[in-house]
């Protein structure tokens, strides 16, 4: 599909206005999309309507994409409602928060979900090792206390979470 | 070395000693990464942001690539440097606003730039001179893996290189070529360059340009996708189809030479007499004029201007560079009068 403003170039941003209850529809290019967001800059932005592209998803009931929207993420605070009024993340924990979501949006920019390129020789991948190795110890302690306290069906669901853990 | 000193040298990505200098400028690319376990610039607070660029400041001087390098404290540099570094392509325009506890690390050949703190925690940027991909992304890869012995970076398995924006998570990695396509561009077939490489997960716009109509036929374009595909396919894709553009822009020089000899020579040798001769001129119109001169050159027709000398201009002209020389700041009408005497200066002594 042609973008509407220019016309020449493949339209990849879909934007639904509503103009005293008239509602058009616009499919522009990046370009385009850039220069109208500059137009409406002061309560619209590009990173809105990049993140517009997860706004909506009608498997998900009112009460649920609420509480969704305002989950934290422990590290650095940032809900997914932040994330869509900023377009950008907070810190690397927000990939782990917002994991489903942040799929489906980056399918929706790249096609894929999935890395397939570099791997760090030395980095991240070594820390969170370390930080997995740490959790999974807390973790067995908690389970043995558990099991002394024979509270077994939390020790069940524990003892599967650290399976989990050790097999990634 | 001082910030100074990048204006009596060249930087290397203008000498025009690159593969296919007739068509492509420069090459560029950059990857983008944050520090582990650090907030991101857009949530730290001045603290964080803080011990963000000491970390990274001290890993960037234990590396032995980026020993000869200048590092600048952007807070610390007038607005005029600022933009003097931007017009040399070695920071974006982002990294000039909200400016403490962000900083620039600047190789002594202007070949790599670190920025440090700006949307992500750290940009590595490396540009060459013509149509070098591989051998621009052989240098990153370098600086990039050389780096991660000294900080860790964001990574998931899955996601890969975590980075504040979600178009750039995954490689991080975005490619450039600035192109010169005077003749695409005249023959209207450049419409169908745009068309056809949006459909191949590429991005083209116009450069030196300050309205949104390219000026003088300056394209830079670059790939638009960094998760699902390794970084060689990335810079593979994008390799095959520039070359194709390339091949595509030469034939078509001697084509239309061929079939319009005077058209073509009139208008190059009227550019280069109104360089050669002009006493006020704005940028656009240099530009405009430089993109004659530089076709001219490739078909044999100028031959006392060099490409090299050509690109040397398109930098110095711009208005950050033009105060730079002059040593002041100059008005924007007189700014017309110094790019002027400086394209005389700078085409007719030899």
């Amino acid at each position: 599909m042609r973008c509407n403003i220019c016309g020449r170039r493949e339209a990849t941003v879909h934007l639904t206005e509503v103009v005293n209850e008239k509602v058009t529809k616009l499919h522009l290019c990046e370009e385009c999309a850039k220069a109208k967001s500059d137009e409406m800059q002061s309560h619209f932005g590009l990173a809105e309507l990049l993140s517009g592209l997860v706004d909506f998803n009608p498997s998900v009931s009112d009460g649920q994409l609420k509480k969704n929207l305002t989950t934290k993420c422990p590290v650095c605070g940032m809900t997914y409602y932040d994330f869509q009024n900023t377009g950008r993340l907070g810190c690397g924990t927000c990939y782990e928060t917002f994991s489903d979501k942040l799929s489906e949006l980056l399918k929706k920019i790249h096609g894929a979900d999935r890395h397939t390129g570099k791997v760090p020789y030395r980095t991240a991948k070594t820390a969170k090792t370390v930080v997995n190795e740490k959790s999974i110890k807390d973790l067995k302690d908690e389970l043995s206390e558990l099991v002394i306290k024979e509270e077994f069906e939390k020790a069940v669901f524990l003892r599967d979470k650290i399976k989990d853990l050790e097999e990634k | 070395m001082k910030l100074n000193d990048f204006l009596c040298k060249k930087s290397e990505w203008l000498k025009a000693s690159g593969p296919k200098s007739n068509v492509a400028i420069s090459t560029r690319a950059r990857v983008a990464r944050n520090v582990a376990g650090h907030l991101y610039f857009n949530r730290a607070d001045n603290t964080e942001r803080k011990r963000t660029l000491q970390t990274l400041v001290s890993a960037v001087k234990k590396t032995k690539m980026l020993k000869k390098s200048l590092y600048l404290p952007i807070n610390d540099l007038s607005k005029l440097d600022r933009n003097f570094l931007v017009e040399r392509q070695l920071m974006s325009r982002e990294h000039m606003v909200d400016v403490e506890h962000k900083g620039l690390v600047v190789e002594e050949n202007e070949i790599v730039s670190l920025m440090l703190n700006e949307e992500d925690h750290l940009r590595i940027q490396v540009i060459q001179s013509g149509f070098s991909i591989m051998d621009t992304w052989r240098i990153l890869d370098e600086i990039d893996t050389e780096l991660a012995n000294y900080v860790s970076f964001d990574y998931s398995d899955k996601f890969g290189y975590l980075t504040s924006c979600p178009t750039n998570t995954g490689t991080g990695l975005r490619a450039s070529v600035m192109l010169h396509l005077p003749i695409l561009s005249m023959t209207g077939q450049i419409e169908n360059v745009f068309n056809a490489i949006s459909k191949l997960g590429l991005t083209m716009r116009g450069f030196y340009g300050e309205d949104t109509e390219a000026a003088g036929d300056f394209f830079q374009i670059s790939n638009q996708v960094a998760l699902g595909h390794s970084e060689m396919d990335v810079l593979d894709n994008l390799e095959r189809i520039l070359n194709k553009i390339i091949i595509r822009e030469e034939a078509s020089r001697k084509e239309l030479f061929l079939k319009k000899k005077e058209e073509i020579s009139d208008r190059i040798f009227r550019s280069y007499g109104t360089l050669k001769s002009a006493r006020i001129i704005t940028s656009s119109e240099t530009i405009k004029l430089l993109s004659s001169i530089r076709l001219g050159i490739d078909l044999g027709l100028i031959k006392d201007i060099s490409i090299e000398k050509v690109n040397e201009v398109l930098l110095c002209m711009q208005p950050a560079h033009l105060q730079k020389i002059n040593g002041r700041e100059i008005s924007p009408y007189e700014r017309d009068v110094k790019r002027a005497d400086l394209i005389r200066e700078k085409l007719v002594k030899k």
